[in-house]
């Protein structure tokens, strides 16, 4: 049966992401005019003449028809252009890029943090299942991913940083610092994202664990004689770790939400908090952009995640159900 | 035949998924009409006996009865406030700033001179009032939503989900924020942002749930007996999807609190000087560094308790429902 399918699904997957990219434009967009007050004004301050708030209206380009607008938005975003901040007078990717990298930097030491441990987690309370390190486990990871980031970075921060004194309070390193500087400022404000995504990470790889334990094949490699270590190894685990791959994508998105929080917290030059300082400064195409990254960095996140699950799993890679 | 009975109503091969669900997931207060015998257990597993025997299993759950002892004391703070708190959280005291836990102050006093005990007990009250609110917001419309979806599919189905799908490539933190800055940041905000944003995520686990319901057999005896979408919709399919519901509303219910903690730390939810959690640990986290710990630590671990709290009932009413 093979691959014709295979390719129509992905196909059809990549149309769907493309779709729900247009429709999420529209209302990034929508939301960004319905935001209160008039660039102009906004702009300008309470006191400038209305003359003037109508001459930097035009300029903007905001008193023209909304389909106009998002028209040539839309189109100059596809060309690359993401229009010019209104507080700053420059290109808003300018800014956008230099912060998204920030936030990647930040984003990769949760990942590289978090996904080792939420696996190892999660198939621990597994193989246990049903006992005290499993309850542990998952009442821990349950209860931690509640927590608020800016919580759980509050209560760190008090006892790493003015404590114990062992990292550093800030999350920017003096400048000129070398890259494991610059990681290990990073830590303490990666620390709250890993605490929050643990507990659906280990979630995940220990359902999937449990699965690939009940299933008839590892039945057979048990009972044809395998050490349990060789069968956990080379049946269960490779199995488990497939949907903690869809997991981990679909978190990537939520861990951007927290990195408004983090980097908020931790006065961190990243994406979030870029589209913090938009929000507070009225600044709407540093806003929309900002926000429409996040959206792109998600969708293609979980279409990555998708196609990597569906080349991984014999089931579906050999024509099974779709 | 009324007018809005479904068109195909052969098409849907009836009875074909027998889940053996439906009389186990059968709600709180729901009469078996006539015709639901085919996905009914036996006759003497009456809603009201599960029900009994479910609240006996919950209160016999350790992580259950401690959760809601959290969650009640922190309901009590915020009932009474006004008696529980020793002194009046707006009162400032320019003398007596930034000063660390003692017997007069037992959290101490903030950068204003307040008492972060009164400001802690205070602080459960706004919040206590918009989550909830926003939740049941959420679940109504999401069920709403989702009951329609599942139970029409097609075309209303395609267009509600890829909108659904949009919105929801964006966290809900993102979401919030973004309408809190359009429409100003108030109360009433927060409840219909939160709300909203909940209902779409609510849909999905409704529709799901409905999609399994709507080809059993009772639903095909309802068509056939002539009954309205709209009844069939609310008054036969929603008891019995009923279970996915209630968890959805706790589940959400925890979200909700860690929402509006978050807007209220980023400056888009409760507004200074109005005592709050995470205002106040936005207005203090400043002083961190010159050790005045006190002031941002206790209001964190007051939103930690209750999330958590929320967090374990919320775990064992959805081991006791999905089983």
């Amino acid at each position: 049966m093979g691959g014709r399918p295979l390719a129509r699904y992905l196909l059809k997957r990549v149309a769907l992401a493309i779709l729900t990219l247009i429709l999420l434009s529209i209302m990034i967009f929508l939301a960004g005019q319905v935001l209160p007050g008039n660039p102009g004004r906004a702009v300008l301050g309470p006191f400038a003449s209305r003359s003037a708030v109508q001459a930097l209206d035009h300029q903007l380009g905001v008193d023209r028809p909304l389909p106009v607008q998002y028209w040539s938005w839309a189109t100059g975003l596809l060309r690359g252009n993401m229009g010019i901040s209104y507080q700053y007078r420059a290109p808003v990717s300018s800014f956008l890029y230099p912060a998204l990298l920030h936030s990647l930097k930040l984003a990769a030491v949760a990942f590289v943090l978090v996904v080792p441990l939420g696996v190892i987690g999660g198939v621990l309370a597994a193989l246990r299942r049903g006992g005290a390190a499993d309850r542990a486990i998952s009442v821990t990871g349950l209860s931690l991913s509640t927590v608020p980031e800016f919580v759980s970075g509050i209560v760190l921060i008090v006892l790493f940083a003015i404590e114990l004194k062992v990292l550093p309070v800030t999350a920017n390193p003096p400048s000129g610092s070398g890259p494991l500087t610059q990681i290990r400022y990073l830590i303490l404000p990666a620390i709250p994202l890993v605490l929050i995504l643990f507990g659906y990470i280990a979630r995940m790889a220990r359902a999937g664990t449990i699965e690939a334990l009940d299933s008839d094949y590892v039945r057979t490699a048990t009972l044809k004689g395998l050490p349990r270590s060789l069968v956990i190894r080379r049946h269960v685990l490779r199995n488990s770790l497939l949907p903690t791959i869809t997991v981990i994508a679909t978190q990537t998105g939520y861990l951007i939400g927290g990195l408004v929080v983090i980097e908020d917290l931790f006065n961190y030059p990243g994406i979030g908090r870029l589209i913090f300082t938009a929000a507070t400064d009225k600044d709407f195409p540093m806003l929309e952009a900002g926000v429409l990254v996040i959206g792109v960095v998600y969708l293609v996140a979980t279409l990555l995640a998708d196609i990597l699950y569906t080349v991984l799993n014999p089931r579906v890679r050999l024509g099974g159900s779709e | 035949m009324p007018p809005d009975h479904r068109p195909d109503l052969l098409a849907p091969p009836a009875g074909r998924a027998s889940l053996g669900e439906a009389a186990t997931l059968h709600g709180p207060g729901a009469i078996p009409p006539l015709g639901t015998e085919a996905g009914a257990g036996p006759i003497d597993y009456s809603p009201r006996r599960i029900r009994r025997e479910r609240l006996g299993e919950l209160l016999s759950t350790k992580p259950f009865v401690v959760g809601g002892i959290i969650l009640v004391g922190w309901i009590v703070c915020a009932v009474f406030a006004g008696q529980l708190a020793p002194y009046d959280p707006l009162a400032q005291s320019l003398t007596a700033t930034n000063a660390p836990p003692s017997a007069t102050h037992w959290l101490g006093t903030d950068s204003l001179g307040r008492d972060v005990l009164s400001r802690v007990i205070a602080g459960s009250r706004d919040i206590l009032v918009i989550s909830p609110l926003a939740t049941m917001l959420g679940t109504v419309a999401g069920t709403a939503i989702g009951l329609v979806q599942g139970y029409f599919g097609g075309l209303v189905d395609n267009v509600v989900g890829r909108v659904v799908e949009a919105v929801l490539a964006l966290p809900v933190i993102i979401v919030a924020f973004l309408f809190v800055v359009a429409a100003g940041p108030s109360e009433l905000t927060l409840v219909l942002v939160i709300g909203f944003a909940f209902a779409l995520l609510i849909a999905r686990t409704v529709r799901t749930a409905v999609l399994q319901e709507r080809d059993l057999d009772y639903i095909a005896a309802a068509r056939l007996r002539g009954e309205s979408a709209l009844h069939i919709m609310f008054a036969e399919i929603l008891p019995n999807v009923g279970g996915p519901i209630l968890v959805e509303f706790t589940v959400r219910l925890g979200y909700a609190i860690f929402t509006v903690a978050t807007l209220s730390f980023l400056g888009f939810g409760i507004r200074p000087p109005t005592p709050d959690w995470g205002a106040d640990i936005a207005a203090n986290a400043g002083y961190l560094s010159a050790g005045y710990w006190w002031e941002t630590l206790f209001p964190a671990l007051a939103i930690a308790s209750l999330v958590i709290a929320i967090n374990l009932v919320a775990d064992s009413i959805e081991a006791v429902v999905i089983q």
